[in-house]
């Protein structure tokens, strides 16, 4: 159920304050650590980020779709490795169980999920399975009241801290592409799954990725989500949601980075004169504006019409195909309005254009969106 | 033990006020606004002391526009359980105020009233000291340490040049200073339950008391804006230039 105006915004503005007063302060220290402090971590918990998206019958916020991207929007304000430490438990981690789960294993690890006392990864990509997330080769094979999992994921955010992990596998091997796939809840505490090291990634420093095998390891059947064979419609309904999230925060990284683009140009002096005064940096100015403000109409309507009950598959990826690409082009011009500070670390602009490169490539590339945004596009007749 | 809480809406403080033209006083239009933070460090020791279980209730009360329910509310997600709203579109002098706060405390009998020392707005400093003269219960103001032992208050003051530590028999009036306590973000959960918790709306007129202003406010204008400084060759010229252009030797 939609929130009342007064108390949507006075969650809006609580996000916004922490974001401002809490994360902002340390970016550069978590990016220098790869770490997000446990002492923020708790206080995210405390907070209730962790939950934002999970049913409030399990301690989470039940947030609608218009409600989580608003949020989103203000977790743009500081490093996207923030969000990160929660970002699947509201996304990909949880919403699997959330859509498919039997009230049996909602009740099992919802509340866990929602306070953030388990955290969860979403197991798709492998080596040899990407954007064609239907090749996947990892295995679960059926013995009775168990299958047994065998095989590799790659690039899994948040892993090495995972409680629980929803991993796409292969139940008939007889079936190629989707059909064959079924999804199952692993926890991380049954032998045989082993998390490899975190990659050293271009940026978003904070926030991990990495692979992890499974040998032999004996899922129960009752941890299956959705019927066998489902596992790819469970995976792309998951996908479908978070678009309108990512795109969000797209959206609020732009946000941020106008608002220091504006205070360093009326502070910056060239020619005797504050930049902001130069037409070609208002140019800049102006394009960031105007492109924020398109991706942000296109999040607010799409995310406005999920929660209206209407199909938003082409929608969703064309507000994170454009918010994407948009928060690269934002973050470019950002250097450049910057200049030799904008190439410098201390600034944190070099920081963001690096971390938002991600956001063209991870839950769906630019070029799958546009695949599905033709794809549904000409289903539609035009 | 009840605890009351006044709490009071301001400018956020965040913002950088504007005087109207006609220099009667700040423009408030499509201004944010929010709880005073003095207030917001009362209702966080408030909760606290609930949370250690010296207190059973803490009640939180505000005098002010209907809007000031939505600061009662940031009261009721930081941790208070209800809310009591005076509505009155006056702005209302520490004096009324102060009067007001007495006829709820008449009727609430709490065991402690824990308020800001001061509204980040008017800066007057005076509500909690007239509602202890009101009322005739002790006051300790300034706080920045405060323990309840069976019917006293031991409470530590900030003061010039040191801390003084006094100890007032309960019912009390206390002020919170700045470094009281660090208060909480109210959780998000509590921000959706606070909705449900009962805010009682009041006007001045029920409570038969005399609000009519004392004071007049003549003028409101901008602090002069800073000059840019200078530099002197020597100390005799700094001697000189304090002595004989800005007066102050």
């Amino acid at each position: 159920m939609a929130l009342d105006l007064e108390t949507r915004n006075q969650l809006i503005e609580t996000v916004r304050r922490f974001v401002t007063e809490r994360l902002r302060p340390i970016e550069a220290q978590v990016a220098e650590n790869d770490a997000v402090p446990d002492e923020i971590v708790a206080e995210m918990r405390e907070l209730g980020l962790f939950g934002l998206t999970i049913p409030t019958e399990y301690g989470g916020l039940g947030l609608n779709m218009e409600e989580e991207v608003l949020v989103g929007i203000e977790l743009g304000g500081a490093s996207p490795a923030f969000r990160s430490a929660f970002g699947t438990n509201v996304g990909i981690g949880s919403q699997g169980l959330v859509m498919f789960g039997t009230d049996a294993q909602k009740e099992k690890y919802l509340a866990g999920i929602a306070s953030g006392e388990i955290i969860t990864s979403f197991a798709l990509t492998e080596p040899e399975a990407g954007s064609d997330s239907a090749a996947v080769q990892t295995r679960a094979i059926r013995d009775g009241d168990v299958y047994v999992l065998n095989g590799a994921k790659r690039y899994i955010t948040n892993a090495n801290k995972a409680g629980l992990f929803t991993v796409m596998a292969r139940s008939n091997p007889d079936i190629k592409g989707g059909g064959g796939v079924s999804a199952l809840l692993v926890p991380r505490d049954l032998p045989g799954i082993t998390i490899g090291k975190p990659e050293k990634k271009m940026g978003q420093q904070g926030a991990h990725i990495c692979d992890v095998t499974f040998d032999n390891v004996r899922v129960p059947v009752e941890n299956r989500l959705g019927a066998e064979g489902e596992g790819f419609k469970v995976a792309m309904q998951v996908l479908d949601r978070g678009r309108l999230h990512i795109a969000s925060v797209c959206v609020g990284v732009a946000e941020r980075l106008l608002r220091d683009c504006v205070a360093y140009a009326a502070e910056r002096k060239q020619f005797g004169q504050p930049i902001a005064n130069f037409q070609l940096v208002q140019g800049m100015i102006a394009d960031c504006k105007t492109e924020a403000l398109a991706a942000k109409a296109l999040v607010m309507d799409a995310a406005r019409q999920r929660d209206a009950g209407v199909n938003v598959t082409l929608e969703a990826a064309a507000a994170k195909y454009y918010a994407s690409e948009m928060v690269g082009r934002v973050a470019d011009r950002a250097v450049q309005i910057f200049g030799g500070a904008g190439y410098v670390a201390d600034y944190g602009i070099e920081r963001l254009y690096r971390d938002v490169r991600i956001f063209r490539i991870y839950e769906g590339t630019s070029q799958i969106q546009q695949v599905i945004i033709a794809r549904e596009t000409m289903k539609r007749g035009g | 033990m009840k605890v009351l809480v006044p709490v009071k809406r301001v400018v956020d403080y965040n913002v950088k006020v504007r005087v109207k033209s006609d220099q009667t006083g700040v423009d408030l239009a499509n201004v944010k606004m929010s709880m005073n933070p003095f207030c917001e460090i009362a209702v966080e020791e408030a909760v606290r002391l609930k949370e250690k279980g010296v207190a059973t209730e803490v009640v939180a009360v505000s005098i002010g526009p209907v809007q000031a329910q939505e600061t009662i509310r940031t009261a009721l997600a930081m941790g208070a359980d209800r809310g009591i709203l005076i509505q009155t579109d006056e702005d209302l002098e520490p004096l009324a105020v102060a009067k007001l706060l007495a006829a709820v405390i008449g009727e609430e009998a709490p065991g402690i009233v824990v308020m800001g020392k001061q509204a980040i707005d008017g800066d007057n400093n005076a509500v909690g000291q007239m509602l202890a003269a009101l009322l005739d219960w002790p006051q300790a103001t300034f706080a920045s340490k405060i323990e309840i032992a069976g019917d006293k208050a031991e409470v530590t003051r900030e003061v010039d040049g040191g801390l003084q530590t006094l100890s007032v028999d309960l019912p009390a009036v206390v002020t919170a200073d700045l470094r009281l306590n660090e208060p909480r973000y109210a959780s998000l959960p509590n921000i959706m339950k606070a909705k449900k918790k009962p805010i009682d709306v009041k006007a001045p007129g029920d409570y038969g008391v005399d609000t009519a202003p004392r004071l007049k406010v003549l003028k409101v204008v901008e602090p002069p804006k800073r000059q840019g400084g200078a530099k002197v060759e020597s100390a005799a010229e700094l001697v000189s230039k304090l002595k004989n252009e800005a007066g102050v030797l």
